[in-house]
Parts: C-alpha cells; sequence; structure tokens
C-alpha cells in the first residue's frame, strides 16, 4: 500500500509474526507425530492418525497418532517403571530438573507460542505474552516446591502414576498446571492432549527430552476420547486430573467412581463480572475486553455475564459498544490483532447456536461493524443485551466471544444474580469502594475472585471451581494436595467388583422400614420393673422431632442383646435436616459468618460438657460394642482431646497470602464448603462421630451427620452435649437410621455440597457415583477402616483440607 | 495550521462530573502495558504513521542556554525535518511535510518568527510563569499578552498545581479560563498539567476535566521539568477524559504529550493509544502533538532504516 494513503487513513496494516520455525519443525518431523513414551517417539504399527488443522486458514498442519489400548498401556507402564526411581530422587534433584524445563521453555519461547498459535488460533501476543511465559512460571514455582517438599510436607507423599486430560483452549498453560506439580511432587504422567490442540504438547516433549528429564516421567499419548476412557479406567493409573467441560467432567467421575483413584475436575464456568456505579468505568471496560474476548471467550472462566449496576448501565453499555468497534480479528500470528480464531468449525457452529438461542430469547444483539478475515474460522465479538437470568444464554457456557449482560439494583441484588447459577469457578468485581468490593468477594460462591481485574493467574495461586466448576485446586501450595496422600495411606484397592456396579446400583440404599424385635428368652423388661424407654428422635435444627416414617430401628450389642432404639430415618428426615443445614448459613450470623473465635469457644464447650459425661459415654460405647470399659474410656478421652484439636483449628486455618507476580495483594481464604452430609463409620461410634463432625463445624459448615448404623447411641446421646454447648440450631443435625439408604438421599440432593462417607467400598462407589448429578465434593473411605485413636490418621490437615475450599482473591493495589 | 472548526467553547465548572471521577491506578497500569503489544505497526504502515508523528511533532527548546542561532537552526529542521531524498524514496514528497509547530520560550518568540517566515508553521510560547506557575497571576497573564504581541499562535500554560493538591477547582478554573480569554481568538490555548506534581491518576483525570471546562484547545502532561514526564498511565487518564468531554459536550480537545519521548517506539505506542481510545481524528497535528526536542532524529532514523534497509547512523541525519 501507498504510504501517502496510509498518512491519510491512519490505518493498520499486518504484522505478521514469522512461522518458518514451527514449519520447519514440522517438516522435520514429515508432519507426522507419534506418541512420546519414555522420550521418545513411539508409532504403532497400525497407526491410525488424526488431522491438526490451523483454524485461520483449514489448512492441515500435520497428522498425530489415535492411541490404542496397547498404547495406552505401554505409556502407562513407562511411567509405572519411571514413578519407582522418580519418586524416589531427592528433592533437589526433582528441582534442577524441573529448573531445566523452565529454562528450556524459556530458550524456545517463540516456537512454541507460534506453533501454539498456528494450532489453537489464539492471538501471537497472548501465547506469546502469556500462555508461554505463565508455561515457565510453573515449572519455575513447582522446581521451588520439589525441593521443599521434604520439609513442608513431611507427612506426605505422591499418589504414583497420573492420568491427566487437557482441553485445547489453553494446550500449553493447562499442561503446566497438570505436569509441573504433578513431578514435581515426584509422580508420574501420561497426559492426553485435546484432539484440536496436540502438536504443542510434542513441541513441548522435545524440549523436556532436551533438557535431560529421566525417561517416562513425563509421556503424551495423542488421542481420541476413547483413549480419555483408556487411561481413565486404566487400573493402573493412581489419579485422574482432568480440565474440560461439565459434561465430560461428569463421565470422569462416574468412571472413576469406587476405584480409590482420585480425581481434580476444573470444569466450565458462567462467571459473573460485576460493575458497581463506583467503578472506574473506563478501566472496567477494558477488564470486560479481557474478560470475555480474551482467547476468542474460550475461557473457562471468561467473564461471561456482565451484570451492571442499573444507574450506571445505559452508560456502561454505550462505552462498552463504541469499545467494542475497535476491537481487530485476524490472523492469529498478526500482532496487532485482539481477536484470534475459534478452534475449530464445530465450536464455531456451537457459539452460533448460542447466539441465534440469545435473540430467540429477546436479547438484542450487538456485534460492532469491524473487518473480518474473508477466511477461515472467526467469529465477531457478540454482546447480547436486555436478557433475564431465566435465559439459557444467561445459564449456559458459551465458551466463545459472547457475552450477555442484565443489570441489579443493590450489592445485594448484584450477589444475588452473581450465584445464580449452577457454577462458581470465577467472578470479576469492580468497584473504587474497598468495603463494597471485599465484602462481594467474600460473599461469590467462586475459587477465583478478582478485584478491578479479570483473568489473573500465577503458579503461586491456587485457580479452581466451586459447586459444578469442579473441585481440587492448580497452583499454589493448595493445588500440590491433589498430587499427594499421607504417608500412611496406601493407595487405596477397594475390595468391590466395579463390573457388578450396574447391577448392585439398583439394590444399593434400597431399605424395608424396620418391625419390633421379640425377646426370645420370654422375660420381662428388668428385673423389678422396666426401664424407662428412653429411645432418642432424630435431630434436626437443635431439636428432637419424631422421624418422619414413624418406624424405630433397634440397636442390638454383639451378643444379640437389645441396647436401644433409634429412630429408622427416611428421605423426608434428611430433607429436613438439609434445610436446617441450609437455615444455620442464612441465619444472622450465619455459621460460617461468626467468628473462628466463638466457634472455637463452642468446640471447646462441646468438649467440656462431653467429658462431664464421660462415665457415661463410656459405659454407652461398651454395653453396645462389648468393648471393654478401659477401651471405651480411652475412646471417650480421645474424642475429648479430638474437640480440642478442632477448637484449635477454629481459628487458625483461615488461609494464606499468596506471593504471585500481583502489584498488589493475592489472598487465598479458606472457606466452608457449605453443607456437608456426614456418613460415620460403625468402628468408634463415638471417636467417629466426632472426629469427622468437629473439622466440619470448626470450619463453618453445618453437617448432616448419620451415625454409626451398628451404635447410633453414642451419636443421640450426644444431642444434649450440644444442647447445652450453645451449638446454634441446624449447625448439627443427626438423623439415624439405615445409613446407606440415607446416604444414597443425601449424596442425590442437590442443594448438598458435599458428602464423607466411611463405610463401604460398595457404598463409596454410589457415593462417588451419584455425586456427579451436581458434581459435590465426596471423601469415602472405599471401605478401608482407619485407626481414629491414632492422631496421625484420624485428625489433622487432611481432614481441614476436606472441610474448606479455597477462594483467591486478588487485590491490586496503587493509586 | 492549527485549524479546529469545532473549538472548545467551555463550559461552566461541573463540580459533581468532577468529583465523580474514579480512576482505577492498576487497571490502568494493565491498559498501558497491553495495548503497544496490542498494535504492532510494521513496514509501509510504520513509516507512514512515523511521518504522520513528524507533523505532530512541536520541535521545542526550553533551555537556559537557548540562543537565536540555535532556535533558527531548530526553526530549519522544523521546516525540512526529513531529507527530501527520504521524502522521495518514500513517495511523499509532495506532502508538505513539516512539524507541527516550533515551541520556545517568550524570548525566543521573535527568532522563531522570523525564521519560519514563508511557512505555516506555527509558533509556539510557553507561558504563565513556566514551569512551576509559582507567579503572580497578574504577570502570568502579561506573558500570554506579550507573547501574543510576540507572533505566538499557540501558548502553552502552565497551570497552578497547588489548586489542584488542595482540590481548589473553583481556583483552577477561573485561572484557566482568564488565561483562555487572554489567549482570545488570536491564540490557541494548551493547558500542562505537569502530572508529574499531581498526586494521584484521579486528581489528574479531575484536572484534565477542569482545564477543558475552562476552555483549552489542549491538554498536556507535562513541561519536561518534572521528575516524571509524559507516561502512557498519565496519558491514558488524559485522553479518557478527553473523550468523556467530547462525549458530553461534542468539543473535541487536543492532547499533547511531553518530555521523555524521544524514540520512535514510544511515538507508535502513543499514536496506537491515541487511535484507540479517541479514534484516528486525534491522530492529525489539530488535535495531537508530541512535545519533543531529540525525538526528530529517532524518527527520521527509523524512516531511513524502512527505505534502505540499513540502521542508521545519527550523523547522517542533519541536525536541528
Amino acid at each position: 500500500m501507498e504510504i501517502s494513503q496510509i498518512f491519510k487513513t491512519m490505518e493498520y496494516g499486518p504484522a505478521p509474526e514469522s512461522p518458518a520455525a514451527a514449519n520447519a519443525w514440522l517438516d522435520e518431523h514429515q508432519r507426522e507425530f507419534g506418541l512420546f513414551i519414555n522420550n521418545q517417539y513411539i508409532t504403532p504399527g497400525e497407526a491410525q492418525y488424526y488431522p491438526s488443522y490451523d483454524p485461520s486458514t483449514g489448512e492441515k498442519l500435520a497428522d498425530t497418532v489415535q492411541a490404542g489400548q496397547q498404547e495406552v498401556d505401554a505409556a502407562v507402564a513407562a511411567a509405572r517403571k519411571a514413578f519407582k526411581t522418580w519418586s524416589e530422587t531427592p528433592g533437589l534433584i526433582r528441582a534442577r530438573y524441573l529448573y531445566a524445563i523452565a529454562r528450556n521453555i524459556q530458550k524456545h519461547h517463540r516456537l512454541l507460542a507460534v506453533l501454539e498459535s498456528m494450532d489453537n488460533g489464539k492471538p501471537i501476543r497472548e501465547s506469546r505474552d502469556i500462555d508461554v511465559p505463565l508455561l515457565a512460571r510453573h515449572f519455575y514455582y513447582n522446581a521451588g516446591w520439589a525441593q521443599l517438599m521434604e520439609t513442608e510436607l513431611q507427612d506426605y507423599r505422591p499418589v504414583g502414576v497420573v492420568g491427566q486430560i487437557i482441553p485445547w483452549n489453553f494446550p500449553l498453560l493447562m499442561l503446566a498446571w497438570k505436569i509441573a506439580p504433578a513431578i514435581a511432587m515426584g509422580n508420574t504422567v501420561v497426559l492426553k492432549p485435546a484432539s484440536y490442540t496436540r502438536l504443542t504438547a510434542l513441541l513441548f516433549a522435545e524440549v523436556v527430552a532436551e533438557a535431560g528429564l529421566p525417561p517416562g516421567v513425563i509421556n503424551i499419548v495423542t488421542g481420541s476420547s476413547k483413549a480419555g476412557t483408556m487411561i481413565v479406567t486404566h487400573p493402573d493409573i493412581d489419579k485422574i486430573a482432568f480440565t474440560g467441560s461439565t459434561e465430560v467432567g461428569r463421565i470422569l467421575r462416574r468412571q472413576t467412581a469406587g476405584s480409590g483413584k482420585k480425581l481434580s475436575l476444573e470444569l466450565g464456568g458462567k462467571s459473573p463480572f460485576l460493575v458497581f456505579e463506583d467503578a472506574d468505568l473506563d478501566s472496567a471496560i477494558e477488564g470486560v475486553v479481557d474478560a470475555i474476548w480474551f482467547n476468542q471467550g474460550q475461557v473457562c472462566c471468561a467473564g461471561s455475564r456482565l451484570l451492571v449496576q442499573e444507574n450506571v448501565a445505559s452508560r456502561f453499555i454505550h462505552k462498552l459498544k463504541e469499545r467494542m468497534k475497535h476491537l481487530r480479528v485476524g490472523s492469529p500470528l498478526d500482532k496487532a490483532i485482539d481477536i484470534g480464531a475459534i478452534v475449530d468449525q464445530t465450536q464455531w457452529n456451537t457459539i452460533d447456536g448460542w447466539v441465534k438461542t440469545g435473540t430467540k430469547e429477546g436479547g438484542e444483539l450487538f456485534q460492532p461493524d469491524i473487518e473480518m478475515p474473508d477466511r477461515g474460522c472467526f467469529y465477531p465479538p457478540t454482546l447480547i443485551t436486555g436478557l433475564n437470568p431465566a435465559a439459557q444464554t444467561v445459564q449456559e457456557e458459551i465458551f466463545g466471544p459472547v457475552l450477555v449482560s442484565l443489570t441489579f439494583r443493590t450489592p445485594s441484588e448484584g450477589i444475588a444474580l452473581a450465584n445464580n447459577t449452577r457454577y462458581g469457578l470465577a467472578a470479576s468485581v469492580w468497584s473504587e469502594n474497598i468495603n463494597l468490593a471485599l465484602d462481594v468477594a467474600s460473599k461469590i460462591k467462586a475459587g477465583s475472585v478478582w478485584i478491578n481485574s479479570t483473568n489473573l493467574f500465577d503458579a503461586a495461586s491456587g485457580f479452581g471451581g466451586y459447586r459444578e466448576s469442579g473441585f481440587g485446586r492448580e497452583g499454589g501450595r493448595e493445588g500440590l494436595f491433589e498430587y499427594l496422600r499421607p504417608v500412611w495411606q496406601e493407595r487405596p484397592r477397594p475390595d468391590f467388583d466395579l463390573s457388578t456396579a450396574d447391577e448392585a446400583q439398583s439394590g444399593w440404599g434400597a431399605h424395608t422400614p424396620s418391625r419390633p424385635i421379640m425377646r426370645t428368652d420370654g422375660k420381662a423388661n428388668g428385673d423389678f420393673s422396666p426401664h424407662v424407654d428412653r429411645t432418642p428422635k432424630m435431630y434436626i435444627a437443635g431439636k428432637q422431632v419424631r422421624p418422619d416414617g414413624h418406624y424405630t430401628q433397634a440397636v442390638i450389642d454383639p451378643k444379640g442383646e437389645l441396647v436401644g432404639q433409634v429412630g429408622d430415618g427416611n428421605r423426608k428426615d434428611i430433607r429436613d435436616a438439609v434445610e436446617a443445614a441450609h437455615a444455620a448459613h442464612t441465619a444472622k450470623p450465619g455459621w460460617a459468618m461468626r467468628h473462628g473465635y466463638n466457634r472455637s469457644q463452642i468446640l471447646y464447650f462441646i468438649a467440656e460438657n462431653l467429658d462431664a459425661r464421660r462415665d457415661e459415654f463410656a459405659r454407652r460405647i461398651r454395653a453396645m460394642t462389648g468393648r471393654s470399659l478401659k477401651s471405651a474410656q480411652a475412646e471417650v478421652e480421645q474424642s475429648v482431646k479430638r474437640l480440642f484439636t478442632y477448637a484449635a483449628w477454629a481459628d487458625k486455618f483461615g488461609g494464606t497470602l499468596q506471593e504471585t507476580t500481583l502489584h498488589g495483594v493475592t489472598v487465598a481464604v479458606n472457606e466452608p464448603i457449605g453443607v456437608i452430609g456426614i456418613a460415620c463409620p460403625d468402628e468408634n461410634p463415638l471417636l467417629g462421630f466426632v472426629s469427622l463432625m468437629a473439622p466440619a463445624i470448626a470450619r463453618g459448615n453445618t453437617v448432616i451427620m448419620l451415625p454409626s448404623e451398628k451404635y447410633p447411641l453414642s451419636a443421640t446421646d450426644f444431642y444434649q452435649v450440644l444442647d447445652t454447648s450453645d451449638v446454634p440450631p441446624g449447625v448439627v443435625n443427626i438423623i439415624t437410621g439405615d445409613r446407606d439408604h440415607l446416604v444414597k438421599t443425601l449424596i442425590q440432593h442437590e442443594d448438598v455440597d458435599s458428602v464423607w462417607y466411611f463405610g463401604t467400598a460398595e457404598g463409596s462407589y454410589h457415593v462417588e457415583y451419584e455425586s456427579a448429578a451436581n458434581m459435590k465434593r465426596t471423601w469415602v473411605s472405599y471401605g478401608i477402616q482407619r485407626d481414629w485413636l491414632d492422631p496421625v490418621q484420624g485428625e489433622g490437615h487432611e481432614f481441614l483440607h476436606e472441610a474448606t475450599q479455597v477462594k483467591n482473591i486478588w487485590v491490586p493495589t496503587g493509586e | 495550521m492549527t485549524t479546529n472548526n469545532n473549538r472548545n467553547l467551555g463550559m461552566p465548572l461541573d463540580l459533581d462530573w468532577v468529583m465523580g471521577a474514579r480512576v482505577n491506578r492498576s487497571a490502568v497500569e494493565r491498559r498501558t502495558a497491553s495495548l503497544p503489544k496490542r498494535r504492532s505497526i510494521k513496514r509501509e504502515w510504520q513509516a507512514a504513521w512515523l511521518l504522520r508523528a513528524i507533523t505532530c511533532i512541536d520541535l521545542t527548546t526550553l533551555s537556559g542556554d537557548d540562543t537565536p542561532g540555535k532556535v533558527k537552526r531548530m526553526c530549519a529542521k522544523a521546516r525540512q525535518p526529513v531529507r527530501p531524498d527520504m521524502l522521495d524514496a518514500l513517495g511523499v514528497e509532495g506532502q508538505d511535510i513539516t512539524v507541527g509547530a516550533v515551541c520556545v520560550y517568550p524570548i525566543r518568540i521573535k527568532d522563531a518568527v522570523e525564521a519560519l517566515i514563508g511557512t505555516d508553521i506555527p509558533v509556539a510560547s510557553v507561558a504563565t510563569g513556566f514551569p512551576a506557575g509559582q507567579t503572580p497571576l497578574p504577570q502570568r497573564i502579561g506573558e500570554i499578552e506579550q507573547a501574543i504581541e510576540a507572533g505566538a499562535r499557540e501558548i502553552d500554560i502552565v497551570i497552578t498545581r497547588t489548586h489542584v493538591l488542595t482540590g481548589n477547582w473553583q481556583a483552577l478554573y477561573d485561572e484557566v479560563k482568564q488565561f483562555r480569554e487572554t489567549c482570545g481568538s488570536v491564540a490557541h490555548m494548551k493547558t500542562i498539567l505537569a502530572t508529574g506534581d499531581l498526586g494521584t491518576l484521579k486528581q489528574i483525570y479531575q484536572a484534565s476535566l477542569v482545564a477543558m471546562m475552562a476552555g483549552s484547545d489542549f491538554i498536556k502532561t507535562s513541561t519536561g521539568k518534572e521528575k516524571l514526564n509524559a507516561t502512557l498511565e498519565f496519558g491514558l487518564v488524559m485522553v479518557r477524559a478527553i473523550r468523556e468531554y467530547w462525549e458530553r459536550t461534542g468539543f473535541k480537545v487536543g492532547f499533547k504529550p511531553a518530555g521523555g519521548i524521544s524514540k520512535a517506539k514510544q511515538t507508535l505506542a502513543w499514536q496506537a493509544l491515541m487511535k484507540e481510545e479517541l479514534g484516528v481524528e486525534w491522530l492529525m497535528p489539530n488535535l495531537f502533538r508530541i512535545g519533543a526536542s531529540s525525538l526528530l532524529t529517532d524518527l527520521e532514523r527509523q524512516l531511513y532504516h524502512y527505505i534502505s534497509g540499513h540502521y542508521a547512523a545519527r550523523h547522517h541525519m542533519p541536525m536541528g
């Protein structure tokens, strides 16, 4: 073009990044890639191939292998073999390997970035300035943890061979989130990149091999979802880490149910972007750009639901539309564009389908009149205004450059709308009022909250969801626990045949209410006069209430003698208990909103009142279990101690300051999960009950306790301890009866946030399987007992970890 | 040269608007960090943009050692900022490429006016107690009058920073309005906020608004004498204020970053900022000026590189 012409129009021109090196790399491999196993490319004899395309041109970049069972087996075997030595490798040595990988990533920074943009369609600015620098950052950060593990995480060990499945939106960054902490903690990995974007994982593998990582520590297996299933169901895999859609997350939860594999899921979102009237509106507009037009909106934590305070809404929307006219859509390798290509035509169709739905739902569509490339898979930046929460497009994840907007009147309405979603991945809050901003941040149910900013990431801060956005964290110290288990714990190998699971499902949890048990000896009750009948009811909302079904269950000692009776609970008792547990949160002050100090006082009070009745509780344990009085006394003694432990922890596990790259403050807050249903073990009827209840309530959860089915009387005796200890109504609810029958209702209850199950292997399977309905957290025993009397097994960090979820609040500073 | 058919007439001081200003520094910093990386300008586009930047330069000398000779040399460069052979090579020989203005101290105005006879290049003069503004008001107004008398057609005034720092918006408004009235229809007025002296970005935004309400034709970042000169953060805040003022009043106010801009790469970032936040109109000299002295040589060298493919020697570019 003529300079004299541009001199007048002052338009932008192309600023292309050269693909020469990336193309040379592809050519050197004849544009055909095998699987990366044991630091070598393996190409199976009769390999099936799958093409990778550049979505901005539609041109094929290369073919990669579709792995089959044999290849998956080979990769897992390689990882297993490497695990033996890698897990024993001193932390400092592992740190040096991770450091070498990080250095090598930086050495090949541009090549990685260019290939990423070619394969995925994201702007080179993003891959160059965000994705690849963060890739290196994660290896540096975790190199440090590899070394510090020996001193800072002494009570933990690696989980083993980890299967990792990552999505196509951030192929390299998601790989870093998965691999870096895993190998830092001494695990070995089999990673499957997404089908659309496999190439940079293979280039990364070469970068790793060049850095000299021992063979088998990192294995890259390309393949379809079938290969994914092979990894997920492989018996020699100890943990699965997945990032992707909630739909697939559910499938994985079900596929791994009852297997004893650890699971972390980072799933979808429909994250709110709240703009308050006192925000810096111009800056908030740029926030929107970063929220929904970063990576073409194909971001799980994209701020895709704009919530603007009504009195500034029209101004804000006007500014936003003006801003959208300046967005540039174009070739991903152009250094002067904002929005690149959508990853694939299929995704484009999905996005377009949602936009059409949005207009059908009454939304007003705005797409700026900007230049669009004449070929390739591009979608214009899109805003849909005038929708209501009832619209599907407001509720469902679109995963594209499409923003929907709503308005709110007051902060509390803004929060309510923000939380009116099944998801809980992230949120962005814009206000110049620190009181308002921090209050809103604390009330939004999401794993990451960015104040006056959005889509900030760093290895030092955990990322992960609340609700159906998944569980587990990636990044920060909190993220390491996904790749660790307590030293004393073996990999659970549940004694349950998964192949019988489906059949068993129909029968599991079924229960016919109990009938009277007649004495067989024909004697009267009591020698001279009958005992005063003392049959406990249910304990709901701080009151004893008759079981809904009006059925009663007998408690029999090991000799077959009747020790007492308890209510035989049903689903309605569970329903009522869950309502009560929620009411305890919405009460003023809600249980979670109380100070840790207050909760610790209450736990100390519980301990005090239990201690006062130690003899009675010991006698009861002896009567139910037939154990010696001494053993029963020891259990009561330990229970009092345990209450003290969690009274201590009630105000000492609030969170940490994260040392991220943000100029400002990043705070990791250990928030309560919410409402937890807890099925207690039969061993140690009192101690098991206390060991599970206490950490949950200490950290601000409210609970529905299902006591030991065989020996429930320690829990029912506990009613009076709770009554006399200032425990607010609904914080602890206790339902007796058939444990599996009751837990089935709990796990299917969609307003229960977590279920802990200390029962059979079969029950553990069902709890994990059914949890997928609302992606609630679970913690199950797989039928394996633990020694509750041993403080190493019976209390501590593992319990606190299960009782909390981490929210990272990013607060930039500077005036 | 400086033609703006829609000259800012100002408006009554609107304190609600001023007090409602909100600026979030960290968000501003993120925007200015990402913006230059979102807008890479290469090849012939870069050449055209740099040429355009040259036409926006207020070629400046504001030193104690300025002499008639120094000013004359600078004016010669202002007439012919790029070597003719280079203009030929760029295919813009007929475009009458000169800088936007020359900017001098009041005592040097006459030298400059004489040196620029036969051109449309306006002479700009600093005034009103430049650079600190700590001079009694009558003298400051007198400086404007004398500058216009001497032939200046653009007046770069400095504000009383005290008014901003103490939140005395009325006093600031009154002062700038008086300066503007003194400039009348003869001279255009650029209001220097001396952003490096101000406390917060919010104050910069507020001072920008007040300066525009009082009738400034341009708002300008710095005198070049503060510790902190024209940063993109200051610029972003000021151009957002310009945009807001334009949207509410319909008046287009110009912007002039000054101080510390000496490289072509910086210039492109400033231009991208103007185009992204305001639009192409604000890339033209009637609404955009860059106050600079050594920048021109670097721009010339980059143009030479575009033409020849070789990196240029500084001493091959005629001095200003």
